[in-house]
């Protein structure tokens, strides 16, 4: 019973390192493939819309309220210290630095990671891409790489603009609802966030959780099995990881990037 | 060098992992015919279109399409090999996301450098040669069963290939599809001057339009011939295919343990 429990654990590990090994030579792949993706720049356009246009609308809609929340919940605690025309700064930078990158990028995973998977999957059961091998083009270049792309350019941009909307919200609530001073909010917030500090760091993070989810998403499509069993989990799979991959990326770049500053 | 077959298999075998799937298969495809290779499913039909193709390689043998050894081609040779070939897959495997008109106009597009014009032209014909070039604003879900068959055979045919493999063309068809599709692959065959591997299980449709048949039975071919003489074959498993016997050479039963020692009926029987 023992010896069968270790030997299924065994499997199950060295199953998962041949994965593991995979996804990475997959990775390199694409990035070998990626000529197609730039010098035809319109098959990563039209990507660039299915990924990051169509990805807006949650990305906004999450960012207003997020920052309305942290209005109320930081007027709330900063008015016990009196410090409440301090909420600009907090406000700001706990979006720029931290929640921006992170919530547009678990948003992005389950919006638009998803969908890359189960098109890919898809396309993968029904034939499309050995079709497209026969026809001599390989569809790592023609249909991976320009989705990859298209979500490593678009992933940045809806964290600047889940900041943006969460810091109107913030606004909104913390200055229009409450009425702290409009003057000492927007100064306060421009004197504390810098810019190679806070907001560059904050776009090398979500660039990175760019990287990271799309290529999960990638491979997890390209991976599946071609049926629906296969296709479904392989969705499910990709939320799941890149989520925690992006969780778990945002505590050693954190680690790395505000270590010692207060 | 130009010789009379264009496909050419020599002692081939392949299996995936331990499990043999083809064993010492002999074959050979001549310029201008409708070969077919039969068999029942699961026997192998599809990977051996597969090795053809090179996107399986050979566990030993050799498999030659216009005298060059697939198998051993770089990715660079084999995608120049596969441009003078066309591939129809069992359910046609048209791009879900683009219309009958881009599906076809795809190969076109990715690999000459022709004006829109002339691609428009080019793939008009090959729609008009399969009976669709009304359909070609169509999206493929547009399409019934049949029509998605024939457009993918229209985009089989885009760059005018040498050779064209068909994975079960037949499958799934009523017998009006059948019959056009039957038709549209020999007459195409003949006169686009292409050479046509059929992998398919429909006895009945192929004995009409190929030239000559292949058997295959557990990884090896069990017997060849022109569609007269399969037709007319004495061999138990050809029979048994021919006339669609439920028993014979081809067992009813998977392989399992004696039915009475299954039922639990003791000393009783077996």
């Amino acid at each position: 019973m023992l010896k069968q429990a270790i030997e299924k654990l065994g499997n199950r590990t060295i199953q998962g390192v041949w994965r593991m090994g995979f996804a990475m030579r997959f990775f390199v792949t694409i990035l070998l493939h990626s000529g197609t993706a730039f010098r035809r720049f319109g098959l990563t356009t039209r990507e660039l819309y299915f990924s990051g246009v169509l990805s807006l609308i949650i990305i906004l809609v999450s960012g207003l309220f997020v920052g309305m929340v942290l209005g109320l919940q930081g007027y709330e605690t900063l008015q016990t210290y009196g410090a409440e025309e301090s909420l600009g700064i907090l406000v700001a930078l706990s979006l720029v630095r931290e929640l921006g990158p992170v919530v547009a990028a678990l948003l992005f995973a389950s919006r638009a990671g998803s969908a890359i998977t189960a098109e890919i999957g898809l396309m993968k059961a029904t034939e499309q891409l050995s079709a497209m091998e026969m026809m001599a083009i390989d569809p790592v270049a023609r249909v991976v790489a320009p989705r990859f792309w298209a979500g490593v350019i678009s992933m940045p941009l809806l964290a600047a603009l889940f900041s943006a909307m969460g810091i109107f919200g913030g606004y909104l609530v913390g200055v229009k609802l409450i009425g702290v001073d409009e003057g000492a909010f927007w100064s306060q917030m421009q004197n504390a966030v810098d810019f190679e500090r806070d907001i560059l760091n904050g776009v090398i993070k979500s660039v990175v959780f760019g990287v990271a989810i799309t290529a999960i998403a990638l491979f997890e499509g390209y991976d599946a099995p071609p049926t629906a069993e296969g296709v479904s989990g392989a969705t499910t799979r990709t939320v799941v990881t890149s989520s925690l991959v992006v969780l778990a990326l945002d505590f050693v770049l954190t680690a790395f990037m505000f270590r010692g500053i207060g | 060098m130009q010789n009379d077959n264009l496909v050419e298999i020599e002692q081939l075998a392949f299996g995936y992992g331990a499990r043999p799937i083809l064993k010492n298969i002999n074959l050979t495809a001549k310029r201008g015919q409708v070969v077919a290779i039969m068999g029942s499913s699961g026997c192998g039909k599809t990977t051996l279109l597969r090795l053809i193709g090179g996107q399986l390689k050979p566990g030993q043998g050799v498999v030659r399409v216009a005298g060059e050894a697939v198998g051993e081609l770089d990715q660079a040779g084999l995608y120049r090999l596969r441009r003078k070939m066309g591939m129809l897959f069992q359910f046609g495997a048209l791009f879900t996301d683009m219309s009958v008109f881009d599906n076809v106009a795809f190969q076109l597009r990715e690999h000459t450098d022709l004006p829109e014009d002339a691609i428009r032209d080019l793939v008009l014909m090959k729609l008009h040669a399969v009976g669709l070039r009304g359909a070609a604003q169509l999206m493929p879900a547009e399409l019934s069963g049949g029509m998605a068959r024939r457009v993918a055979l229209a985009r089989a045919i885009a760059l005018d290939p040498m050779l064209v493999l068909y994975d079960e063309p037949f499958a799934g068809l009523d017998p009006i599809s059948l019959g056009v599709t039957g038709n549209l692959i020999r007459r195409l065959t003949d006169t686009l001057g292409l050479t046509s591997i059929v992998v398919t299980h429909d006895i009945h449709e192929s004995l009409k339009i190929v030239d000559y048949i292949y058997f295959i039975s557990d990884g090896v071919i069990v017997a060849e011939g022109t569609a007269d003489e399969m037709s007319a074959s004495g061999l138990p498993f050809v029979h048994q295919f021919v006339h669609g016997e439920a028993d014979g050479p081809v067992p009813f039963h998977y392989p399992a343990p004696p039915y009475a020692d299954d039922l639990r009926l003791g000393g009783q029987g077996a």
